[in-house]
């Protein structure tokens, strides 16, 4: 008997530690950050940056694709939606009807880099050469100036705005070949490609590092500049989605655009995109 | 006085042991609660599967309702995302059956023989340390095995991939190789000298054994060089998946190679049979009903895994040239359903969203079947024993 009343105690002890915990959580504002694998690491460095200077406030950031992105805004589950794609009509057309508004935001700038494996002598294609390799019409890099060996074309999966912004900058709606294999992150692209010597893939800008080589594409290098001055071909626009515009004020509205101030351009460039305010030239 | 305290007494114990009406009928309704809980409880699994089956067949009618069968079964362009668009899964099917084929061509002859080597050839005190060892292979978790195969074994396959596949083609022909010529000498000394002339015998095996050589260095040499262009393949995916459906198909068929027992073997050889003989001609049939639960087993485990496959399969929705080569990438309908899912958006209730169900239904009703036939069998052989 006494055993029982000891297990009662603990489990109401337990009931109202759990009554509570909401009310602890509410006390301090929480902000959910849901989608691009892209846009991922700015929201990722923002919130960083933000939740060291305001101690209440809670920034969770979730990777999980442009597509979970802006199912989660549609349904309300997230308050700022992050996306390398602008939303397509369908889902802008769900959140309408579900009676949301969303709103876009810049926050920076991503080219699209082509990169290779070191040891591949291929220094730099058209656009037009990437199309024919990705729709199998180009198979052997020694057709495009290389050596004798099996193109291994390397994708992203379909659920990601890389993939999405490729197929609609590159791809000009035509098929992307049944041989190539697709892979589920940017870094994933990234690690196959340094290890397969005959592999060709695409990443977001900030993916590019030393252990890969970025192909220029039409004679244009991908870097900070030519991307943000347009002139490269493969760029795009990055997008965070908020429910309506952020009412002033606001942690969100706050957050949402510290990609305006100068430590948010900052923290954009650190990460290795390209700020959508070109505040130092 | 004494008398009376006795009757007295035996009266109480009399009205304990002696239940009333009112406290028989509480305890019937005990009962009857403890036994439908405990119903409840053992159907709640039976429950969940129909639940299982209920939820996703709802989402799949829906796919072949608005696409048909033909092009689902029959098609194989693969292009969920496009404005057009394509759900012919027939090569993702094929990837499926090859890589798991792939797994078991790989897992069941080692698996069948290391129980028997654990059950019947090793010492028990090598056997205490060896099983549980293959067993912990089952605690690793996948993604761990699909990180192993996309960092580790991919790039080997590119790199060394022929003298990999040799080494492996070498391991399985050679003891095969030895036993061939050491049977066909015999057998051709047999049919040209009736008589057992050392000689002979011995000129003749080494002649065999010299070709055999000769064969198997002209084999190595044809497998060393090929050239793996990409290490996510179906080769990849099945060697790790067979790696993951081994502890499973070893410690269930070497539980059933125990249970034979004793009595069996120790009755074999007393009639005068070798150990191979008693391993083959009566353990074996005498465990094979569990060895073929054991098999089935690992199939499950390999057409149900996802993270390795999507890791390490190339996910290439395209049939291989010719349809059994290992060594291109090929796309699973695990893989498939867990990586399209995320942009299959069921708010605008696209076909791109129920047709990964209707994938999901034919891998239900794959497990269903195998599960089907393989309760058939286990009965069959229960039956014959």
């Amino acid at each position: 008997m006494r055993s029982f009343i000891k297990f009662t105690a603990i489990i109401a002890a337990l009931a109202m530690w759990a009554a509570l915990m909401p009310g602890v959580a509410a006390a301090g504002e929480t902000i959910v950050i849901d989608g691009s694998t892209t846009v991922g690491p700015i929201a990722k460095a923002m919130a960083e940056y933000y939740m060291s200077l305001h101690n209440d406030v809670n920034i969770t950031v979730s990777e999980s694709g442009s597509g979970n992105g802006a199912k989660s805004i549609v349904n309300g589950t997230c308050d700022i939606a992050d996306m390398s794609r602008f939303m397509k009509p369908s889902e802008f057309s769900a959140a309408v009807e579900k009676g949301r508004m969303p709103v876009a935001h810049v926050v920076a700038v991503d080219g699209i880099a082509m990169i290779v494996h070191p040891s591949n002598p291929v220094k730099g294609l058209t656009v037009e050469q990437v199309r024919g390799i990705y729709t199998g019409s180009i198979n052997n890099w020694k057709e495009i100036g290389g050596p004798d060996v099996a193109i291994v074309r390397i994708t992203r999966d379909t659920n990601s705005g890389t993939y999405e912004t490729f197929e609609s900058l590159v791809m000009n709606k035509e098929k992307i070949h049944d041989s190539a294999e697709y892979v589920g992150s940017n870094g994933a692209i990234r690690q196959r490609v340094q290890s397969t010597p005959a592999a060709i893939g695409y990443v977001g800008l900030g993916f590019v590092d030393r252990s890969v080589n970025a192909l220029e594409i039409d004679g244009i290098v991908p870097d900070r500049n030519t991307v943000s001055s347009g002139k490269y071909p493969i760029a795009r626009p990055l997008f965070m989605f908020t429910n309506g515009y952020p009412e002033l004020g606001s942690h969100l509205h706050a957050f949402i655009t510290l990609y305006l101030t100068p430590r948010g351009q900052e923290i954009i460039e650190e990460i290795g995109f390209i700020p959508v305010t070109n505040y130092q030239k | 006085m004494a008398e009376h305290e006795n009757i007295k007494q035996t009266a109480n114990i009399g009205s304990r042991l002696l239940m009333g009406a009112r406290e028989r009928r509480l305890r019937l309704i005990g009962s009857r609660i403890g036994h439908t809980v405990l119903i409840a409880i053992a159907s709640s699994s039976l429950v969940a599967l129909l639940f299982i089956f209920y939820f996703i067949i709802r989402d799949a009618v829906p796919f072949f309702r608005a696409e048909g069968f033909r092009e689902f079964f029959l098609s194989t362009g693969w292009y969920p995302s496009r404005e057009n668009p394509e759900f012919g899964a027939l090569a993702i099917f094929l990837g499926s059956a090859l890589v798991t084929l792939g797994a078991v061509a790989f897992s069941v002859p080692v698996g069948v023989m290391a129980s028997l080597c654990l059950s019947d050839i090793l010492p028990f005190s090598i056997r205490q340390v060896v099983k549980p060892v293959i067993e912990m292979l089952a605690a690793i978790p996948s993604v761990v095995y699909g990180f192993f195969a996309l960092i580790v074994f991919a790039p080997a396959l590119q790199q060394k991939g022929g003298s990999i596949l040799a080494a492996g083609a070498m391991i399985v022909l050679v003891p095969l190789a030895a036993i061939a010529v050491i049977v066909a000498g015999d057998l051709i000394c047999n049919y040209i000298a009736k008589k057992n002339d050392r000689a002979v015998r011995a000129a003749v095996t080494a002649g065999l054994a010299l070709s055999a050589v000769f064969i198997l260095y002209r084999i190595y040499g044809v497998i060393d060089g090929l050239r793996i262009e990409s290490g996510t393949n179906a080769l990849n995916a099945s060697v790790i998946l067979g790696i993951m459906a081994l502890p499973t198909i070893v410690s269930v068929s070497e539980d059933a190679l125990n249970s034979a027992g004793r009595e069996l073997r120790e009755g074999s050889y007393a009639l005068g049979a070798t150990r191979a003989e008693t391993l083959v001609k009566v353990v074996m049939p005498a465990a094979k009903s569990g060895i073929v639960a054991a098999v089935i087993l690992g199939v499950m485990r390999a057409i149900g895994e996802t993270m390795v496959v999507w890791m390490a399969s190339g996910n290439a929705a395209r049939i291989p040239s010719p349809w059994f080569n290992l060594l291109e990438p090929v796309r699973t309908l695990t893989a498939t359903i867990a990586g399209d899912m995320g942009e299959a958006d069921h708010v605008t209730g696209s076909a791109r969203y129920h047709v990964l169900f209707a994938m999901a239904a034919s891998l239900l009703a794959i497990a269903f079947i195998s599960n089907l036939i393989s309760e058939i069998m286990v009965r069959k052989s229960r039956k014959g024993a």
